[in-house]
């Protein structure tokens, strides 16, 4: 039991300090950028090698990760190392079926994976679906080299929103 | 316990579905926003920024940001889909490291080559190129001048660049980055069919009863045909899947026969199909007697090093014979493949016998409608134009070309190699619609689209890509202009060859990009660089297909796009400054205007008025210039392939079409090439029609098998293969700054066997440094990743700037396509 009640405190935890993480992380990342040059090799001269780093851990928390937009696939939030995805084998599948998800609590696969080419459902789950790692992603525990600045619709309508409201 | 984690919260599903359930739900979740004047996106179709599958993308845009992506249900290509980059293209252009200033390397506010970066304004930044041009041209000519380009640029930056550089400076060194990518593959398709790219189509996906994939990892390079081929192959259990390749990779999950073989034994392998074919009697003979030739190639042609070099003092045909052939019969040939049987080439090349056979029985049976697709394999090869010869004869002999699921398609690395560095012709020794420049015909059509006077365009190739290089470090090309690609990071053998031309004292290095690159870094001047949809463009994709979009959003200010950066740097030029007085006087009207004036807007290219760039779209170049400058660009490029069998639709129609697959006659597009009924361009009767030839007939070559360049001995005991990964496009410029595909994809290690790490006394993980006779580069080994390389062979990719593989390969070419060998040579590793 001692492991459920460590992953149940870990998604409590993660719902309560997330917007404090958000901005945490924000700060952390805010480089100078005018002047610094090849960002992605901390400025290493290039015929110089920094010494690379040590290849860090997949994310294995189970705690789901928001999405940009709707239609992005959501990232893997578990370590996927040996499962088998080919001819004969899903092991995907073996959780995020339909009717595996009751008993898994696995989230089912997104209802558009059971259309083919045309738009048509089919009863199973699309062939053109079939390699689920070409969409779905584990996260490394490896802090971002630059900041993004993607801005998510959400803020943008929450902006107009207010202003409406002022 | 031995319960593992995943495990154990399935087993206690309920509980934790509970717990969750009772967390509270934050208050604002109920603050639903839905009044659509505030919740509306606006969407409009572009082609994706990263390979050459060409997907068409669904781009959301809200107050002026693309705030999400998605795959375009209406498009053919992809039908809804995007790979994982795909998905992720909303957050491309919002790496905080955004370039908006020129930086110029300065010394106390002027211009040093060891100075630091310093912004600059874009009046400074073309002050100080056209200087550096100008003392370049005075001092050593047209010949000083060079620039390098991209299979990434649209067609119209393409055009733009081919214009002035060719015609505006008269120089032809001017290559693309699909040089490294594309270059054999269009040997190929000049060698054999005489006219460039692929025959069929992506329909052939949805009819072909078996796929070979030679030297193409497409599971992760080409993510959204492979679901295409994996739709097929799980929906028809009949089709087979053959994979080969030097080592075990992704696509192999769904092979029904996986080979892997000895570098270089590829073309053991498609010889030895050859010869089974003859010998089990399935030579379509009425096909081949009346749609080919048979032809003997040069041989021992070397390996595109400098001159000097041992291997190419030995190589008795590397001169300009190495294309050279001669003609033979059907059983000169047949006898010229016999030598390549099953036994001898399953040693060779260490495939099993009954695997070989499985193949080769693959396209010898006339029932299997039998694709095959190969990419950087076949192309990154020292003997790719061979590779590509090869490959046409199986399906020559057998007629299995051109007609639905019978298809050689040879796929493109780019989103327009095909569209822009191919069919507009950026290379060194080419001009649009396959047309070349020591050709007298060629130049004489080319200077009358134009408008200019004869024995504008020099007659002699230019520098290809890889003797740039050379040419950088040699110092004779003095003033190179880098576009769109990332050369420092991509070009082999960067360290001997690269890195010293750039930071040559003799040499001024202009970089424009959106992003602080490798190649940045080296350089003297960096331009910021609009990107995708913050400009309006137009790529063609690996079947043909070329797609248009608008502009969307606007670019961070400062940042230009490349068509932009090109055009405006033509107005600091007068003809006075760049034509000899003879050529002048042969059209005395130009004397006195700029380069701008000539090239663009008093030509063709200037004749679109603003008037028709619709008044709701942004569209910054051509509000700038004053004319529509895209679609002029576009229409005076298009007037050469129109009634050439290069046929592209009016420009307008673009916007509105999910792409179109040349030749497009009376408005409709070509499915497959070269068979009646399908190409308008087929001699009525004729069944086949192979028109690129005089004779219309394609051409069976005898080649054989030579070895690679180097391959490894005792002291630099293994193989070393670079290539790409799913998740990064390219160097990973773009990707690296998406965080999620970053936490996905990191940093790039070494593939190994386990075995091999062993024997060194390494573990997965270790500090290891990889060397070769070139230069070393250090990364940490992997021993259980996606790549499963065989005993004696290394994978380590090349997309991580802090680890550039490139420092280790060796800058070997194929002698008659110029494009490097990135899949082999030798190295050591060694623990650090």
């Amino acid at each position: 039991m001692k492991k459920f009640n460590l992953a149940v405190i870990a998604s409590l935890l993660v719902l309560a300090v997330s917007p404090m993480m958000y901005s945490l992380n924000a700060n952390a990342t805010d480089k100078e950028t005018v002047n610094s040059v090849a960002t992605l090799r901390d400025a290493t001269p290039i015929d110089v090698q920094k010494e690379p780093n040590i290849i860090p851990k997949v994310i294995n928390k189970d705690i789901k990760q928001g999405r940009n937009y709707p239609m992005q696939p959501p990232v893997i939030p578990h370590t996927t190392r040996s499962y088998e995805v080919n001819k004969n084998n899903n092991k995907c599948m073996s959780c995020h079926s339909r009717h595996r998800t009751e008993k898994t609590q696995a989230p089912m696969i997104s209802v558009t994976h059971y259309m083919d080419r045309d738009g048509n459902f089919l009863a199973e789950m699309s062939p053109r679906r079939y390699f689920c790692n070409q969409c779905h992603v584990t996260q490394l525990d490896a802090e971002p080299l630059v900041e993004n600045t993607f801005t998510d619709m959400h803020s943008l309508m929450k902006a107009k929103t207010q202003s409406k409201e002022h | 316990m031995t319960i593992n984690r995943r495990e154990f919260i399935k087993a206690n599903a309920i509980a934790a579905a509970a717990a969750v359930a009772g967390v509270s739900v934050p208050a604002v979740a109920s603050n639903l926003i839905t009044s659509s004047d505030i919740t509306k996106l606006k969407w409009d179709k572009a082609p994706c920024r990263f390979c050459g599958t060409g997907c068409s993308v669904n781009v959301g845009v809200m107050d002026g940001k693309v705030v999400a992506t998605h795959g375009d249900i209406k498009s053919p290509v992809n039908k809804g889909l995007n790979c994982v980059k795909g998905y992720f293209l909303s957050k491309i252009m919002y790496g905080k490291d955004r370039l908006t200033t020129p930086l110029l390397r300065m010394t106390n506010g002027k211009y040093d080559k060891e100075g630091e970066f310093t912004p600059v304004s874009w009046d400074q930044a073309f002050n100080v190129m056209a200087e550096k041009a100008k003392d370049a041209l005075k001092k050593d000519g047209p010949e000083a001048l060079g620039m390098f380009g991209s299979g990434q640029w649209t067609v119209q930056e393409g055009y733009a660049a081919v214009k002035l550089m060719k015609a505006g400076f008269r120089t032809n060194n001017i290559d693309p980055n699909a040089r490294h990518c594309m270059a054999s593959a269009v040997g190929g398709f000049m060698r054999t069919f005489g006219i460039d790219e692929p025959m069929g189509c992506y329909d052939d996906l949805e009819a072909a009863d078996a796929f070979v994939l030679w030297g193409s990892n497409m599971a992760e390079m080409h993510p959204i045909l492979w679901t295409r081929l994996t739709d097929r192959r799980l929906s028809a259990p009949h089709v087979k899947v053959a994979v080969l390749s030097t080592f075990e990779h992704r696509s192999f999950d769904l092979a029904d026969n996986g080979m892997i073989f000895t570098p270089q034994t590829d073309l053991a392998i498609l010889n030895y199909i050859a010869n089974y074919i003859i010998q089990t009697g399935r030579v379509n003979k009425d096909f081949v007697s009346k749609h080919t030739n048979f032809r003997l190639g040069e041989t021992d042609i070397g390996y595109g090093l400098r001159p000097e070099h041992p291997l190419e003092q030995a190589a008795k045909n590397n001169g300009k014979t190495a294309g050279s052939s001669t003609p033979i019969d059907f059983d000169e040939y047949a006898k010229f493949v016999s030598t390549y049987t099953v036994e001898s080439v399953s040693k060779l090349s260490g495939v099993p016998e009954h695997k070989l056979e499985a193949l080769a029985e693959l396209y010898a049976d006339p029932k299997i409608k039998v694709t095959s697709f190969w990419t950087m394999g076949f192309n990154q090869h020292t003997r790719g134009v061979w590779a590509n010869n090869l490959v046409y004869n199986i399906h020559l002999l057998t007629g299995k070309i051109s007609t639905p699921g019978n298809s050689p398609f040879s796929l493109t690395g780019q989103p327009s190699a095909c569209g822009t560095a191919r069919e507009v012709g950026t290379f060194s020794h080419r001009l649009p619609a396959d047309m070349v420049v020591k050709n007298p015909k060629h130049r004489a059509i080319a200077e009358k689209i134009w408008d200019l006077p004869e024995g504008t365009i020099p007659p002699k190739p230019g520098y290809h890509a890889v003797l740039q290089n050379r040419m950088l470090k040699d110092g004779k090309l003095n003033f190179y202009w880098v576009q769109c690609n990332n050369n420092m990071q991509a070009a082999a053998n960067t360290n001997e060859e690269v890195y010293p031309g750039y930071r040559n004292p003799k040499n001024f290095i202009v970089v424009s990009d959106p992003y602080p690159t490798v190649t940045a870094q080296a350089a003297d001047l960096i331009l910021p660089t609009a990107m995708w949809v913050e400009k309006e463009g137009v790529y063609g994709n690996a079947e043909r297909r070329t797609q248009s979009w608008y502009q969307m959003v606007e670019a961070p200010e400062g940042a230009k796009s490349d068509l932009w950066q090109l055009v405006e740097f033509s107005k600091r030029f007068n003809v006075e400054d760049v034509w000899p007085e003879e050529l002048i006087a042969k059209k005395p009207e130009v004397r006195g205007k700029t380069l701008f004036d000539v090239l663009y807007k008093d030509s063709s290219v200037g004749k679109f008025s603003l008037d028709e760039v619709p008044e709701d779209r942004l569209n910054h170049d051509a509000r700038d210039f004053g004319f529509y400058i895209q679609k002029g660009l576009f229409e005076e490029y298009a007037t050469f392939g129109r009634g050439h069998a290069h046929d592209l639709a009016p420009y307008d129609r673009y916007h509105k079409e999910r792409g179109l697959r040349w030749p497009v006659v009376n408005g409709v597009e070509t499915k497959w090439r070269f068979k009646e009924g399908s190409d308008p361009y087929v001699k009525p009767g004729s069944g086949w029609d192979f028109y690129g030839k005089p004779d219309g007939r394609a051409i069976i070559f005898a080649l054989p098998y030579e070895p690679p360049a180097e391959s490894p001995d005792e002291e630099y005991d293994l193989w070393l293969s670079t290539g790409r990964v799913l998740e990064h496009w390219h160097s990973g410029s773009m990707t690296q700054r998406v965080p999620e595909l970053y936490k996905a994809m990191p940093d790039a290690l070494v593939y190994m066997h386990p075995d091999d790490a062993k024997k060194r006394n390494m573990r997965r993980g270790d500090l290891v440094k990889l060397i070769s006779r070139r230069g070393e580069v250090q990364t940490r080994v992997e021993t259980r990743g996606r790549n499963k390389p065989p005993i004696g062979l290394v994978y380590m990719p090349w997309f991580d700037a802090s680890r550039l593989v490139n420092k280790v390969t060796l800058d070997a070419t194929d002698p008659l396509s110029k494009q490097t060998d990135f899949k082999k040579c030798a190295i050591k590793i060694v623990k650090v």
